[in-house]
């Protein structure tokens, strides 16, 4: 039997705020434990939250990037359980009136053409603190860091749409790359300032009711979401077939062990007892907020796609490339600016550029090399200054040194030769030195020109202008015939 | 009885509290004896009326987004029944798979 997936997402971004959510302390990644703390995210007796404004702009940009509906105004309310990270013993979260609903993303397909994956609701809940779980002598305890407590999520929940892994993927890059072009979240999914849940059921193709479903959490990159999620497909399709009953649970994916297994926790109370949260009033955003923060939003990753598609004549997937984060279309643009082959640019960028950054783990914005940097260096070649091996050579220690190219060249002295007499000094040596291939040549063997141009060209170390060569050489071997 | 015994109970396991047989009973009868006056409330129309959200009638409180200092770390930590290197310690809560 052939099965389909049904999968809906859930999706957790952090705000990039300096502030939290509802006090004055930072949100800073990475600070010794407990010492981003106050009473109010402690939760101390008599202590009010009071709501940071940039928050409201934050998921009012992102809720118009994605289509929602943004209601006249939305409501706090307390989601109420007990778990050692949640030292109020609720969540300030959102329920019967959310920040926005509806909304979609669009994404290609692989089989080509376009779908929409659908949003059910975006709202603003407050971070729950961070547990690790202790060994050796430790193995009875837990331990608890509150600085995350109070940090400001904005909770995207997708309707059941995503029909693969691959669509989820999918789903998760356009998202982020939607979310880092407004600056609203910082996408890092390792540091878990991007989260992402899933819903999984499977069933029979053609059955209109869903299956049983699970929930998988802990896929902190998007190959971790793709691999849980097709490691839960087969598991359930495993299950069904062999007469097993999916039961709902939440299972946590292992990435090291590359499974997923069952989350047993010892409090198991799912009523969360929502109601009002009676310390905070309404926020209200009215049209002309609305209208303000709308004129406000960046050009996003489709619209931008398209333009470099028409403006620089580029192709899709190279647009799509670029594209993937506005630093990279930014740092593409400038280069183009400079030296105007969108194509070439696109190319360096994407192939030598890329491959260092991945190696280094690093981001464009960060890349030792700068647009500009890479700019002059191309326009260099262009020019005719360095050959296209010297450039390779060039921009590997460009990279490496953070050095201009021009310094480099100078240094190196990399400068192409394109002195006529003494590329013909060299290359009456070469004919000298290689009577075989040259009267092969002249007995019509004509592709012994290739290895006679190599020949010349290792001996300039590779500075001689290719062209030229081959102009010289081609007419240095028929005068004398 | 607009409330039963059990849901006492439920509510109070919910609520991670510990109530004698007795106060069970009496909470019963309290909490039946609000209940019912809230069903009182509920028989006005109120149709037209739009939900209140909050009994202040003011809304967009903001502070603005700026870092006030924190507690130091031996602060946060003043009360706590436990704590190691820095952190809370508490009875484990996942179970070892």
């Amino acid at each position: 039997m052939r099965y389909e997936s049904v999968i809906g997402l859930e999706i957790h971004a952090q705000l990039l705020t300096q502030s939290k959510l509802f006090c004055g302390c930072s949100t800073r990644f990475g600070s010794a434990p407990n010492t981003q703390t106050c009473p109010v995210c402690l939760g101390f007796p008599g202590v009010l939250p009071v709501f940071n404004r940039q928050v409201a702009e934050l998921a009012l940009k992102t809720a118009l990037a994605l289509h929602s509906d943004v209601p006249p105004f939305s409501l706090f309310a307390r989601k109420n359980y007990f778990y050692p990270d949640l030292p109020k013993a609720y969540q300030i979260s959102q329920y019967e009136l959310p920040f926005a609903r509806g909304g979609f993303i669009e994404i290609d397909l692989e089989k080509g053409g376009r779908k929409r994956i659908c949003l059910t609701r975006i709202h603003l809940e407050e971070d729950a603190g961070k547990l690790i779980h202790g060994d050796g002598p430790d193995s009875v305890a837990s331990f608890v860091d509150f600085n995350r407590t109070g940090v400001p999520l904005l909770e995207i929940v997708t309707e059941p749409d995503i029909r693969s892994p691959q669509e989820a993927k999918q789903f998760l890059q356009n998202l982020k790359a939607i979310l880092t072009y407004l600056k609203v979240c910082d996408g890092n999914m390792e540091e878990g300032s991007l989260r992402c849940d899933a819903n999984v059921s499977v069933r029979p193709c053609g059955q209109k009711t869903f299956g049983v479903k699970t929930e998988i959490k802990n896929m902190n990159s998007f190959r971790n979401v793709q691999k849980a999620l097709e490691y839960e497909i087969d598991r359930q399709i495993t299950m069904i077939e062999g007469g097993e009953d999916v039961i709902q649970e939440t299972r946590l994916w292992d990435a090291d062990k590359c499974l997923s297994f069952s989350m047993r926790t010892k409090e198991e109370a799912h009523d969360y007892r929502y109601f009002p949260e009676p310390d905070l009033i309404p926020v209200r955003i009215d049209g002309a907020w609305i209208e303000q923060t709308g004129r406000s939003l960046p050009e996003l990753p489709e619209a931008k796609k398209s333009r470099l598609v028409k403006e620089y004549g580029i192709s899709s997937y190279n647009a799509q490339v670029l594209t993937s984060s506005s630093d990279m279309a930014d740092y593409f643009e400038e280069c183009c600016r400079i030296i105007d082959k969108p194509q070439m640019v696109s190319n360096w960028i994407m192939v030598e550029l890329l491959r260092e950054l991945n190696r280094d783990n690093l981001d464009i914005a960060s890349s030792p090399i700068k647009a500009k940097d890479l700019a002059d260096m191309l326009k260099m070649m262009d020019d005719g200054l360095i050959s296209g091996k010297i450039a390779k050579t060039v921009f590997t220690k460009m990279y490496k040194t953070g050095k201009k190219a021009a310094q480099i060249v100078q240094e190196e002295n990399l400068t192409q030769i394109t002195d006529q007499s003494e590329l013909e000094k060299t290359i009456d040596n070469i004919i000298r030195e290689n009577p075989g291939p040259v009267s092969d040549y002249r007995e019509g063997k004509k592709k012994t020109l290739g290895f006679l141009i190599g020949q010349v060209m290792k001996a300039s170390h590779g500075k001689a202008n290719p062209e030229l060569v081959n102009r010289i050489l081609i007419k240095k071997l028929e005068d004398r015939q | 009885m607009k409330i039963t015994k059990k849901e006492v109970e439920y509510v109070a396991d919910l609520a991670c509290m510990e109530i004698s047989e007795e106060e069970k009973e009496i909470f019963t009868r309290q909490l039946d004896s609000i209940l019912s006056y809230m069903e009182k409330l509920n028989q006005l129309d109120t149709k037209d009326i739009e939900p209140t959200s909050h009994v202040l009638q003011t809304d967009n409180v903001f502070r603005e987004d700026k870092v006030k200092p924190s507690l130091p770390q031996d602060e946060a930590l003043a009360n706590a029944p436990d704590k190691k290197n820095g952190f809370f310690r508490v009875p484990r809560v996942i179970e070892e798979n």
